[in-house]
């Protein structure tokens, strides 16, 4: 039995561990360090419909426990992303999820119709949650309304499972959840990244170009778990978790918050092994826990009355 | 490229905030090239988190031994000059395109040119064109006579002029005021530091030499795959064409990328 498989919408992973969107590019950097094919699956970078260069830099800056960045969804867009980095990623035994983003819905359905139909594309990522574009993004995920129209509209042309997903920077997370549940998402991603912002102190200016940007790494995982707990509770599709996960033991908090499988970000630009060595860990921390499969932990915080053994 | 974990063999100050630190690892060999560089992870926890890019001062293959010097400028570079004799420091290395010797001919005359913390990668430049065969020459740019480094060893190798910014040591003012003070002749220039004297360099020099510049600029990934270091190229300078520090470069030809 393969303890660590899980099954979602779309989705048949050998392990519940994949790169985030916008930390593993189009995974071409990290097949230089293990064989791809050892990962649940990959969140590949956005993608819109032209080709963008981003955000003027420096786009990133190092925060405690964490960074900002504000890249600006850069990517060489559909056309290119579909011939070929897709192509490239078919050589391993690996399931991709694709992030698609857009500053109108129009947008989105076009990317979403296209990029669907890649034979190793399973599942869609919608990104209506980053922080780091003016027009667009975030603007869909803030709002119940227009982030279940775009869901809606996305639904209609996808020709696979759409996972939403959902920004941290609202006051009830719950009811965007819903309302892209309502709207057919068949499973959410989150979180993306925290509004955040640092100053320099020689120049009395943000460090950013882009004056704001969006906070990763360890130092946002407990609004995450919070997230993922509160949400996982009021909503019946699987959520993928995101978050500050750098080892194990953050990828089984995750699961007892209520998530079906875990996505690592930040940390795979401070190591480039991460995915690989959290994979070889899992089963080991497992045994410790006396757990049989890694799916009897999902929503295991809220679930069952969970009694220490002595 | 790989992550290694190098044994710190030799770590001490040289001058104001500058630190030279040593580390040794059995992959460490002559394939590390020079313009090459390091992603180094400071510290054990999650604070500072990102790895620091730091280029590559010299390679000593028989010992399996890379030096590297840095300017204490931040906490992770305050952290770093913490580290101790024996020590283990995590890197990627080596990261980046080395610059291009074969461009300089045995009996020709390269000019290196090096700003501040970009001084370090062109010693090691500096002794492999020598093994060459081809003359060497050095402008170094130091903010003041305090922050000055490596002068003999420069020294050693050829012809070495040094410029501060107050003129404490060396000439009164900035590398190019030296080059043209000196009248130097040379055939190409490999140069690395800051971007304004890049620019200084590429204005004078493009088109009537062969000029390559090391470029510095803030990292996350240092593999290519955050997006971090990209700059706009001088064929497309509004487009959406672009080329990464860490994986393209750090070295470049003059007249490639945007300053």
């Amino acid at each position: 039995m393969n303890r660590l498989a899980v099954e979602l919408p779309g989705l048949k992973l050998k392990n519940p561990i994949m790169p985030a969107s916008g930390c593993f590019g189009f995974g071409k950097e990290y097949a230089n360090f293990y064989d791809l094919s050892v990962l649940g699956a990959i969140m590949v970078k956005a993608t819109t419909i032209e080709s963008r260069f981003g955000n003027p830099t420096p786009r990133v800056a190092e925060t405690a426990a964490g960074m900002l960045n504000a890249i600006g969804l850069q990517n060489p867009g559909l056309e290119k992303v579909y011939s070929e980095e897709l192509p490239w990623l078919e050589q391993y035994d690996v399931p991709i999820i694709a992030n698609i983003a857009g500053s109108k819905v129009e947008d989105y359905v076009v990317v979403a119709e296209k990029i669907s139909t890649a034979p190793n594309v399973h599942a869609l990522e919608l990104n209506i949650s980053c922080p780091n574009v003016k027009e667009g993004g975030i603007a869909f995920g803030t709002v119940p309304e227009t982030a279940a129209h775009v869901t809606k509209e996305v639904k209609k042309v996808s020709s696979v499972p759409v996972y939403v997903k959902l920004s941290p920077n609202v006051t009830d997370i719950v009811s965007i959840a819903k309302a892209v549940e309502a709207a057919g998402a068949d499973g959410l991603t989150m979180i993306n990244t925290l509004l955040g912002m640092r100053i320099d102190l020689k120049s009395r200016q943000p460090i950013l170009s882009n004056g704001m940007g969006g906070l990763s790494g360890p130092a946002v995982k407990p609004v995450s778990i919070r997230m993922i707990y509160q949400v996982s509770q009021e909503v019946n599709i699987p959520i993928i978790g995101m978050g500050g996960v750098t080892k194990a033991e953050d990828v089984i908090e995750y699961f007892l918050a209520g998530a079906s499988a875990v996505a690592v970000g930040t940390a795979n630009f401070v190591d480039p092994t991460i995915c690989p060595d959290i994979i070889e860990e899992l089963p080991g921390l497992l045994d410790k826990m006396k757990v049989g499969h890694i799916t009897e932990l999902i929503g295991g915080s809220w679930k069952t009355e969970w009694v220490a053994q002595s | 490229m790989r992550k290694l974990d190098g044994v710190v063999t030799k770590h001490e100050q040289i001058a104001e905030k500058i630190f030279e630190l040593t580390i040794q690892n059995e992959n460490i060999d002559a394939s590390f090239k020079p313009g090459q560089f390091l992603h180094l992870k400071v510290g054990a926890g999650m604070d500072p988190l990102l790895r620091r890019p730091i280029s590559i001062c010299d390679i000593d293959e028989k010992t399996n031994e890379l030096k590297m010097i840095y300017r204490v400028e931040g906490r992770g570079t305050e952290v770093l000059s913490k580290t101790v004799y024996g020590e283990k420091l995590n890197v990627l290395a080596p990261l980046g395109n080395g610059f291009p010797l074969d461009e300089a001919e045995q009996g020709q005359t390269a000019l290196l040119v090096g700003g501040g913390i970009g001084v370090p990668p062109l010693y090691y430049v500096s002794k492999e064109l020598k093994k060459r065969g081809v003359n060497v020459v050095h402008v170094n740019g130091f903010q003041t006579g305090n922050s000055v480094f490596y002068e003999r060893e420069f020294s050693e190798l050829g012809p070495t002029f040094i410029a501060t910014v107050d003129g404490t040591t060396g000439t009164k003012g900035f590398v190019t005021d030296v080059i043209e003070q000196e009248n130097l002749d040379f055939d190409m220039v490999f140069t690395c530091g800051p971007i304004p004297m890049l620019k200084a360099i590429e204005q004078r020099y493009h088109g009537k030499k062969k000029v390559f510049l090391s470029l510095e600029q803030r990292m996350g990934c240092g593999i290519g795959a955050c997006f971090a270091c990209v700059c706009h190229v001088q064929e497309d300078p509004a487009g959406a064409s672009y080329v990464k520090v860490c994986s393209d470069g750090p070295v470049f030809p003059s007249g490639e990328v945007v300053l």
